[in-house]
């Protein structure tokens, strides 16, 4: 007989929502608050868990069609290129760049290259979790 | 300013990076890697005449210069070690080709290799004590892996234990650095130099510098600390042995160089005393291993400790001949290491085991088979024109001026005992009459015999004209002789 979860799955359609955003936030707040990729990255990865706890591996599979080892390669990458990206302008490799400018709707900010470096972070965390999750969650 | 100095560790990443999104497709994962190798080796030769023309080369990461930033740093010890570590790639790249089988090189093996080199070479480059604890680790996540990889009985047992005693010593490194940074307040090996220069070595410094003692010889396997190499190094593929026959302890080996002679030297009755007890004991320890076995595989192994034993002697001697014997003899010892596996690895496939007993008459069918493990043979055991030789010469020599008659006798037998192990595997396995229908034709030995073919070579090269790259080797041992040489590339004082 199935049990039936619709309790768990309605709260978990909006909590991974809930969390989701939480885990952007971290993530861009990095620079100036306590947060950035790896903590992002983690909370991204435990939104999924929930989806993968209420529903199950085929269904999540379908709702986020991603390859999470490819996921690791392009998070790799990023930072890579990030890092490599000194070669090009002719100084020491890992040197960031930063400027202020003005977007329309979120007004004067900074835009600073450490951020892809985190970006490729994040993606490799998300991706290293699920790999190991799912992988697990898959064996018989 | 120099991003060149750095490249060695790039390169391979961005090979591993574009490995991983093709895994599957066998021919293009080969032909890259092995691009790739080819590439490196050329990089790293001209990081070496690089540094030989223009000095000590170093690389403050991110702009920020030292001691505020990661230093690379590559002098002349760091330079060879990583064109060697890049030739011995490439042979056992083209070696694996033919032996690794499809389902290991379907499973990440490729990416993985560019990973373990990332991690030797990065280990190689780094200027910053915590920056050698993440190559280290980038170095061991890749070896567990390719311990595992394939996932037989014997390598689920072996890797444990490696595993095991590999999460140990890096906790153990970690302590070490916590303790060395609380005492001077800084990471970087040069300022670490500098201040223990300041205060003179006070009994805690000498303390922390046998805790590193005891994490590097974990991890290159010196006297008491030497117990899971035997049993984790039998249980890969052959080219997975030869890699780490040839390159993981080699690393531990080239930190002791480091913390030994650029931050500990100025207590050297207790420190490198304590090394030179320990260097003996290594050396006794692997002879018996060597001579008391009839698995080919376990007599090349116990061979690693050996010349580990060695190295470590000459380190402990301290001089500027015996500085640069154990510089000599650590190249020769990585290149025919890995030779020496690749050969043994052949002679097991035509045999089908790995027993001596098993073996005979080899040298009928595939000559140019027994001739090369000739050469590789007498090349390790030091006979005058192959490379062995004059490392352990000068070493000799270097121990001899500081009067260290007892160490200096013990390595001199050590040769003959390693004459006679590896002796025992030559008369034996192919000398007398064929114990069984050999069955593997002449044309797949010669594939797989070309990467073992090679690397004797080089090392036969660098056997013969030592002479002409020795103002190399005497370049690496006068930086190590003198730290401040050192200091001042990397403080720019």
């Amino acid at each position: 007989m199935k049990q039936n979860d619709l309790i768990l799955q309605t709260v978990t359609k909006v909590a991974a929502f809930v969390i989701l955003l939480f885990a952007v936030a971290i993530f861009l707040g990095g620079h100036y608050s306590p947060g950035g990729g790896f903590v992002g990255g983690l909370m991204t990865s435990a939104a999924i868990v929930l989806l993968l706890l209420a529903f199950d591996i085929k269904t999540v599979a379908g709702i986020l069609p991603i390859d999470y080892k490819l996921m690791i390669g392009s998070g790799l990458l990023i930072s890579s290129l990030t890092v490599a990206g000194g070669l090009f302008f002719g100084v020491p490799l890992m040197t960031h760049v930063y400027h202020y400018i003005n977007l329309p709707l979120l007004g004067h900010i900074s835009l600073h290259t450490a951020v892809l470096f985190d970006l490729g972070v994040y993606l490799v965390v998300v991706g290293v979790t699920m790999t190991i999750i799912q992988t697990i969650g898959e064996s018989e | 300013m120099n991003n060149l100095t750095f490249m060695p560790v790039l390169w391979p990443l961005f090979t591993a990076i574009f490995l991983i999104f093709f895994s599957k497709k066998i021919m293009l994962q080969r032909g890259i890697s092995l691009f790739s190798s080819l590439i490196g080796i050329a990089i790293s030769l001209y990081l070496v005449f690089s540094v030989h023309t223009h000095g000590i080369l170093t690389l403050g990461v991110g702009s920020w210069d030292a001691p505020f930033g990661i230093v690379i740093v590559a002098d002349m010890l760091s330079s060879l070690l990583v064109l060697t570590t890049n030739i011995i790639g490439f042979a056992i790249l083209l070696y694996s080709f033919y032996s690794i089988g499809e389902e290991r090189e379907r499973h990440y093996y490729y990416p993985v290799f560019q990973f373990l080199l990332i991690g030797v070479n990065g280990a190689f480059l780094t200027g910053d004590l915590f920056n050698l604890f993440v190559f280290f680790e980038v170095m061991l996540m890749a070896s567990y892996v390719l311990l595992v990889l394939g996932g037989t009985k014997i390598q689920l047992r072996e890797s444990l234990k490696y595993i095991i005693v590999n999460v140990l010593s890096s906790s153990f490194f970690v302590i070490m650095v916590a303790y060395l940074y609380s005492v001077l307040g800084t990471l970087n090996m040069a300022d670490i130099s500098q201040r223990i220069a300041e205060v003179n070595q006070p009994g805690i410094i000498s303390v922390i510098a046998i805790g590193f003692l005891i994490v590097f010889g974990l991890k290159g396997a010196i006297f008491p600390l030497f117990q899971w190499l035997p049993g984790s190094y039998y249980a890969p593929p052959i080219p997975v042995m030869a890699l780490f026959g040839a390159l993981l302890t080699k690393v531990g080996i080239y930190s002791i160089f480091r913390t030994y002679t650029l931050m500990f030297y100025h207590d050297q009755d207790f420190t490198h005393t304590f090394l030179a007890i320990l260097a003996i004991l290594t050396i006794i320890i692997g002879v018996i291993g060597a001579i008391a076995y009839w698995d080919v595989k376990k007599i090349i192994i116990y061979n690693i400790i050996i010349a580990v034993g060695v190295i470590i002697f000459g380190i402990s001697v301290m001089n500027e001949q015996a500085l640069s014997g154990s510089i000599l003899y650590i190249i020769h010892d990585m290149l025919i290491k890995a030779a020496l596996f690749l050969l043994v690895g052949i002679m097991i496939k035509i045999s089908g085991s790995d027993d001596l007993r098993d073996m005979g008459g080899l040298i009928k069918r595939y000559p140019a088979l027994a001739w090369t493990f000739f050469i590789a043979a007498i090349s390790l055991a030091g006979i005058p024109p192959f490379s062995g030789f004059a490392g352990k010469l000068l070493i000799l020599q270097g121990a001899a001026e500081k009067g260290a008659y007892f160490g200096m006798a013990v390595v001199l037998l050590s040769s003959l005992m390693v004459l006679y192990s590896v002796m025992k595997i030559f008369m034996n396995g192919f000398w007398g009459t064929p114990k069984a229908d050999y069955a593997l034709t002449n044309n797949t030995v010669n594939k797989m015999l070309v990467p073992a073919v090679l690397l004797v070579i080089i090392s036969v090269l660098f056997g013969v004209g030592t002479e002409s790259i020795y103002p190399f080797i005497t370049q690496a041992a006068e930086t190590l002789i003198n730290p401040d040489i050192y200091i001042k590339a990397v403080l720019k004082e």
